[in-house]
This record gives C-alpha cells, sequence and structure tokens, in this order.
C-alpha cells in the first residue's frame, strides 16, 4: 500500500510570488524573512522524500461557478493547467502546468463515492492559486504529480465543518489504502482569519489576531474536538468574512488525526491576514 | 432581487481583459451592453440554448452604472468578486495598497452581520 509520509497544512498567500522575487525599492520590508520561513518549512516537505502530492484547495471562482458549484471536487486528468488571467493581474503568478496521477484520483473518487461523499469530478481542471502558492512555496521544482481536491468553501451554502473534518479522514484512509508503493504527501491550503471585500480588510494583522492565536492552537495541538465545539458556518462570519477558508484547515486536521501533535509549526504575523504553516509525520 | 445575476456580471467581467477596460471607461454603457447580450447567455453553451429570464433591478443596475461598490457590498454581491474586479478596475489610480484601504474605508459603515451572500 502506499505511504503517507507528510501532512501538511498551509495559509496560501498570493502575495509571496512577487514579494519573494522582489529586489531592490520594489522588495517589501518582510519578504527576506518571509523567505527564509518558507524555505524552512519547504524543507519539511523535502525530508518526507514525496513520489505524489495530493492537494487540497478550494478555487475561488476561476472554473467552478454558480450554474453549476460541487460542493467537493477531484480532479482526474493527465495535466493540470494553473493560474489564471486575473491571478497574473492582481498577484504576477506565472501560468504553470503541472502532472496529474489519475491512478490515485480514481482511487479516491471510487472510495469516497462508496463511503458516502458524492464527490464531483472534472477532467479538464485549470487549477488556481489555492494549490499554486503551495506548489510555489514547498515543491517550486514542481516536479511531482498532484491529485487536485477543491472544497466549497466560498459559494454558500457550504459544507459544515464537521464534514471537511470527515472528508480529511476520509483521505487519509483512501490513500493508505492505495494499492501502489508511491510515498503520497497531503499538502492543504485554507486561511486563518480573512476579510476580502469588507471593512475589516488589509489591516495592519490579520482581522482577528485573537481567532489566529486559538485556531493555531487548535491545528497545532491537534485538538479537532476543541475546535469543532467552537467552529460552525455562523462563527466563521465573526472573524472575517473569507475565513470560511479556516475549514480547509480543518479538513487538513482531519487528516492529520486527532490529538496529534503537529511536528513543525511556524506562523508570520504579516498585514492583512497571518500566515500559519504545519506538518505531521504520521507514524 | 438577483444577487446570482450581480456576481454573474462581476465574474464575467472580471476574467476578460477586455471587458475590464471597457467597463472602466464606460459603466453605464458596458452595463447597458451586458444585461441586453450578456445576462441570459448560460455559461459553457451555444447561444441557442440562453436562458429567458434574468435581468437586474433598478438599485443593481445602478450600483454597477456607477461603480458603486459599497452599493453592491450591502446588495448582497459576493465581496470577492467585487474586491477582485474593483481592485482591477481603480488600484493602478493609487499608491499600493492605497485603494484597498480606501475600499475598506468606504464600507465602515457595515457592521456584523453583513448583509447575506447568499444566492
Amino acid at each position: 500500500m502506499a505511504e503517507l509520509v507528510a501532512v501538511i497544512a498551509s495559509t496560501h498567500h498570493p502575495f509571496y510570488y512577487r514579494a519573494s522575487i522582489s529586489t531592490g525599492e520594489e522588495r517589501p520590508p518582510f519578504a527576506d524573512e518571509w523567505v527564509r520561513k518558507v524555505l524552512a518549512f519547504r524543507e519539511t516537505l523535502t525530508r518526507a522524500r514525496p513520489d505524489v502530492l495530493v492537494m487540497v484547495g478550494s478555487d475561488h471562482f476561476h472554473q467552478l461557478w454558480l450554474d453549476n458549484m460541487p460542493q467537493f471536487l477531484i480532479g482526474k486528468a493527465p495535466r493540470y493547467d494553473a493560474n489564471w488571467y486575473n491571478e497574473e493581474r492582481e498577484f504576477g503568478l506565472p501560468r504553470m502546468v503541472m502532472a496529474g496521477q489519475e491512478d490515485l484520483s480514481a482511487h479516491l473518487l471510487r472510495g469516497g463515492l462508496d463511503a458516502g461523499f458524492d464527490l464531483a469530478f472534472s477532467n479538464e481542471l485549470r487549477i488556481d492559486h489555492s494549490i499554486t502558492c503551495p506548489i510555489i512555496t514547498l515543491r517550486p521544482q514542481n516536479d511531482l504529480p498532484i491529485v487536485p481536491v477543491y472544497t466549497n468553501i466560498f459559494a454558500p451554502p457550504l459544507p459544515r465543518p464537521r464534514r471537511f473534518v470527515q472528508l480529511g479522514r476520509l483521505i487519509r484512509e483512501l490513500v493508505e489504502s492505495w494499492p501502489s508503493g508511491e510515498r503520497v504527501a497531503v499538502i492543504g491550503t485554507g486561511h486563518l482569519s480573512l476579510e476580502l471585500g469588507g471593512p475589516r480588510q488589509f489591516g495592519p494583522h490579520g482581522p482577528d489576531p485573537e481567532f489566529d492565536r486559538k485556531a493555531v492552537e487548535w491545528i497545532a495541538s491537534g485538538d479537532l474536538e476543541g475546535c469543532l465545539a467552537e467552529v460552525t458556518l455562523d462563527s466563521l462570519h465573526l472573524p472575517g468574512n473569507a475565513t470560511h477558508g479556516f475549514m480547509d484547515f480543518m479538513l487538513m486536521m482531519g487528516v492529520a488525526g486527532e490529538g496529534v501533535k503537529a511536528d513543525y509549526v511556524d506562523t508570520y504575523d504579516l498585514f492583512h491576514t497571518m500566515e500559519a504553516y504545519f506538518t505531521w509525520y504520521p507514524r | 432581487m438577483s444577487k446570482y445575476l450581480l456576481n454573474k456580471f462581476l465574474f464575467t467581467v472580471d476574467r476578460d481583459p477586455e471587458l475590464v477596460e471597457r467597463y472602466r471607461e464606460d459603466p453605464a454603457a458596458t452595463v447597458r451592453w451586458w444585461e441586453e447580450t450578456q445576462a441570459n447567455r448560460l455559461l459553457n453553451c451555444p447561444e441557442v440554448e440562453s436562458s429567458t429570464w434574468l435581468e437586474f433591478d433598478d438599485a443593481e443596475r445602478e450600483a454597477l452604472a456607477s461603480h458603486d461598490y459599497p452599493a453592491l457590498f450591502e446588495l448582497g454581491a459576493h465581496p470577492f468578486l467585487t474586491l477582485t474586479l474593483f481592485i482591477a478596475v481603480f488600484e493602478r489610480d493609487h499608491p499600493p495598497l492605497g485603494f484597498q484601504l480606501e475600499y475598506a474605508r468606504r464600507l465602515a459603515r457595515f457592521g456584523l452581520p453583513y448583509p447575506d451572500i447568499a444566492t
């Protein structure tokens, strides 16, 4: 069977790419420390020597739209083009192409359907910065095949937090039952407190530092029950209007397991939102 | 009221570089043209399969035609779509982050709960 060699949860900050390559007066004062932290985080994936990456993210109204909106979708394609014109325009993100691991996609789809998750699928998926940001930060050589998993954290009605956790648990079971000798890492990105298009956006810190402090503690300690006891679809409006992206972190806590402490934890307090990086090595 | 149609306008304009410029230069004419020719386009289908029933109400049409993003927020347009398109339209006229902060200031009167964005 395949081996789950790393579970990684991260924020995805579309400004990182531009900040990390900028020079001279263009280079923001926070860039050097940010790059240092990302390089240390990258090492936690490199050390696990993965062959395949399952990438959990959320389409930001790029390919998935309100006329036909899936809640959970898995890509199954030999290639994934990536990044969109408006991400190039706003964030300076490059166009990318990733290889797909179709056999693992098929395994997750079949196993998910049989386990009670009516997963949608896509055979032609252009992925966006929720998945390309962690490729840029964690595996910039972009040399491994991926399985994209998209969740709806964006267009209500949304699945409830517990459903994200359940999907995370299931992804782990399915990866570990994949008849293959491959080494698999599961990487998911979301947000801590975040406001987009509202009055609290682009402040000197994330919109709710107290939520961020609690969120980092829940994730770092694997405190799924504590997190589920406090976090609801309604409560997530309070820390910032885009904070439902935290449910992708909850999915990753489901992959990592109840009560399992992260082996690596780092954060970086930036304007607009806090960066947070977590790695678990399953044993 | 059609939050869905507001979002459809923001979504289809934001992803098209030429439409972004048209909307910047002449928002009223762009909104009029879009409502007449694009509002009922069923995306991913040939024109012969268009919808028949989608139109803005007056407040929605006016908010779009006047670049009034606080009004769009109040009407329940998806804030991510509104933010992304208006950054494309206006960021170039401001110093770095200047437009994003002005945007926040212009929405400062809104407290929780924000207008419902469910469609």
